[in-house]
């Protein structure tokens, strides 16, 4: 030991005093404020949850676990049974996130790198508007353009495969129809991938991009090896966002894809979906059970949203897992 | 052979001014080179020569254009928008401004002010310019990260490591994991733009020691803001001044006898 100084010990801070002291500083009202927005939501979930809980209870006590795994819906004779419904809404969303994902992640990387900025700004403000467009409108569009053009463009599909087409597209074709409902819900969802997407992309770091410029990389190399997957998690959490709104989604889906509650394979024929069944039925329920049933398919609905996003997010940390974080 | 060469400065060097060892050839030639972002020009007339073998380093003070004319070298700048070259730039007498950018940019390697590893494992992010460059078949890959990681004097620290995320490591480590990136595509040239600003001072010791065994086998061109730093390691150091070129010369003679006032007022700290 060099040092003659010697040092002070330092106060050690007084716990009770300094903690009433900062409940009351600036810091603490801020993050109180904070903290109860936060709770806020899942005090709103909660209760969402506890009154479909409590509304279903007739049905659930009734059907048990049946309710999610039969097919009869028959309110005549008091049968319940959701699969057709859940079947309908899973079919739907997955074609339209199929349909959707490729073509809006390619229109943000258009938009993001190669576009003019005044083109893209231009752009972007239109697919926003897109978004705002009520759905009610969408489902039109649905009925009065795309179902015709479906009907002259599927028919010669068909004809091509022969007389074995593929499970997803055989049977007889009407318009209204499972396929018609992902095109639409496609459209409704691409908005959001596209605009959450865009702005993803325009956040990657320029050093990143500059990195790979810097060995040699060409433009399409440098946004395809880098700046995509440098954004990969914010494009998936536009993929999420999608995914939410097309499971959700009602009156669009309602307006084309036929409202009949089967199970068919193929993609031409008509089906029903878990928020179309809820909106077109719970007016006209009558009794206690038929009312109960909706409700359970609407707390059917939520868990279903819960089960995919999980499963969604598990898919990106297994992928992820792989490569560096 | 040629001789060094400044535009503002009006003297040649001297015989005197040559370092002891024979320069063994051109390798970079800017001449009257001019750069503008959009209608404010950044460079006024540049010309310089930059030899095979030898670390030329830029000093000079903030937004005097170094980095600038550093991002030139391999037209890095026309990613900007609005930016426009003029003069002329040779790479072993070839004008770079007509090159293919991306073969040009695969001669002329560059790293950069801030680590910027891709957010890929360390053995990735050194493959990566191998691979878009279509070097080195599978089997020689491991032999080629290994190389590039020695030659930046990390294969030590990450030998065990190669399948680690790159930003598991230091940021000294993670700016030699980005010399070594380029570094793997064998370039002629290594354009360092203030490596080591965001690094602390065992880091840069050790990218200093590394840059002065880099230049037997690339020609290394460094822009840095630390006269010190310059003083230990060029060979040639060039004055910058408000975009324009004030001196160009051995580092021995700009930083014991300088012939431009600016340069002396400068490196003895009178300004900047």
């Amino acid at each position: 030991m060099a040092s003659a100084v010697t040092i002070p010990p330092t106060a050690r801070p007084k716990g009770r005093a300094s903690f009433l002291s900062r409940v009351f500083s600036g810091d603490s009202m801020a993050q109180a404020l904070a903290l109860s927005c936060a709770t806020l939501i899942l005090v709103i979930t909660a209760l969402l949850v506890g009154e479909l809980w409590v509304h279903s209870a007739l049905a659930r006590e009734k059907f048990g676990l049946r309710f999610l795994i039969t097919s009869v819906w028959n309110p005549v004779t008091g049968e319940f049974g959701a699969l057709p419904f859940i079947y309908g809404t899973v079919v739907t969303s997955v074609l339209a996130l199929l349909l959707a994902v490729p073509f809006g992640v390619g229109a943000a990387i258009f938009l993001a790198e190669l576009a003019p900025p005044k083109l893209s700004d231009a752009m972007t403000f239109l697919i926003e508007l897109l978004a705002a467009v009520p759905s009610v409108i969408i489902g039109l569009i649905g009925i009065l353009v795309l179902v015709p053009m479906l009907l002259i463009v599927v028919p010669p599909i068909k004809d091509a495969f022969g007389d074995h087409p593929p499970f997803f597209f055989s049977g007889p074709f009407y318009g209204p129809s499972l396929l018609a409902a992902g095109f639409v819900l496609a459209v409704m969802i691409a908005p959001f991938i596209i605009s959450v997407s865009r702005e993803v992309l325009l956040a990657v770091p320029r050093d990143m991009r500059e990195a790979a410029l810097a060995l040699g990389a060409t433009r399409w190399e440098t946004t395809w090896q880098v700046v995509v997957p440098f954004a990969r998690r914010g494009v998936l959490g536009s993929v999420f966002l999608a995914l939410a709104r097309a499971l959700g989604e009602t009156m669009a889906v309602t307006m084309v894809v036929g409202n009949t509650p089967k199970i068919a394979t193929s993609l031409l024929s008509q089906g029903y979906s878990m928020a179309s069944v809820i909106a077109n039925e719970f007016s006209e329920a009558i009794g206690n059970l038929y009312p109960s049933a909706l409700i359970e398919v609407g707390l059917a609905l939520f868990g279903l949203t819960i089960v995919l996003n999980a499963l969604a997010r598990l898919l990106i940390v297994a992928t992820s897992g792989q490569e560096a974080k | 052979m040629s001789s060094t060469r400044a535009n503002d400065a009006p003297k040649e060097t001297g015989e005197a001014a040559k370092p002891a060892v024979p320069d063994p050839g051109l390798k970079l030639r800017s001449t009257n080179l001019n750069f503008f972002y959009s209608s404010f020009q950044a460079l006024h007339g540049i010309s310089l020569d930059v030899n095979t073998h030898r670390v030329t380093a830029f000093i000079g003070p903030s937004g005097c254009g170094k980095s600038t004319f550093l991002r030139t070298l391999n037209r890095m700048n026309e990613t900007i928008k609005g930016s426009r070259v003029e003069g002329e730039i040779l790479l072993d007498n070839e004008n770079i401004l007509g090159m293919e950018v991306s073969h040009l940019r695969r001669r002329v390697g560059m790293v950069f002010q801030r680590p910027n590893p891709f957010p890929k494992s360390i053995f990735d992010n050194i493959a990566y310019g191998p691979r878009i460059n279509g070097m080195g078949r599978r089997g020689e890959m491991a032999e080629r990260v290994e190389r590039s990681l020695r030659r930046a004097a990390l294969w030590d620290e990450v030998k065990d490591k190669l399948h680690k995320s790159a930003f598991d490591l230091s940021g000294g480590q993670q700016q030699r994991l980005c010399i070594a990136r380029a570094l793997a595509v064998d370039p002629e040239v290594l354009l360092l733009d203030e490596p080591c600003s965001a690094l602390d001072p065992i880091a840069t010791a050790k990218i200093e020691e590394l840059l002065f065994h880099l230049k037997d086998n690339c020609t290394v061109v460094i822009v840095t803001h630390n006269m010190q730093q310059a003083a230990r390691i060029a060979d040639y150091t060039g004055f910058f001044l408000m975009g324009k070129l004030m001196e160009f010369d051995t580092a021995e003679v700009i930083f014991k006898n300088p012939k431009v006032k600016a340069t002396e007022d400068y490196i003895t700290g009178r300004f900047g």
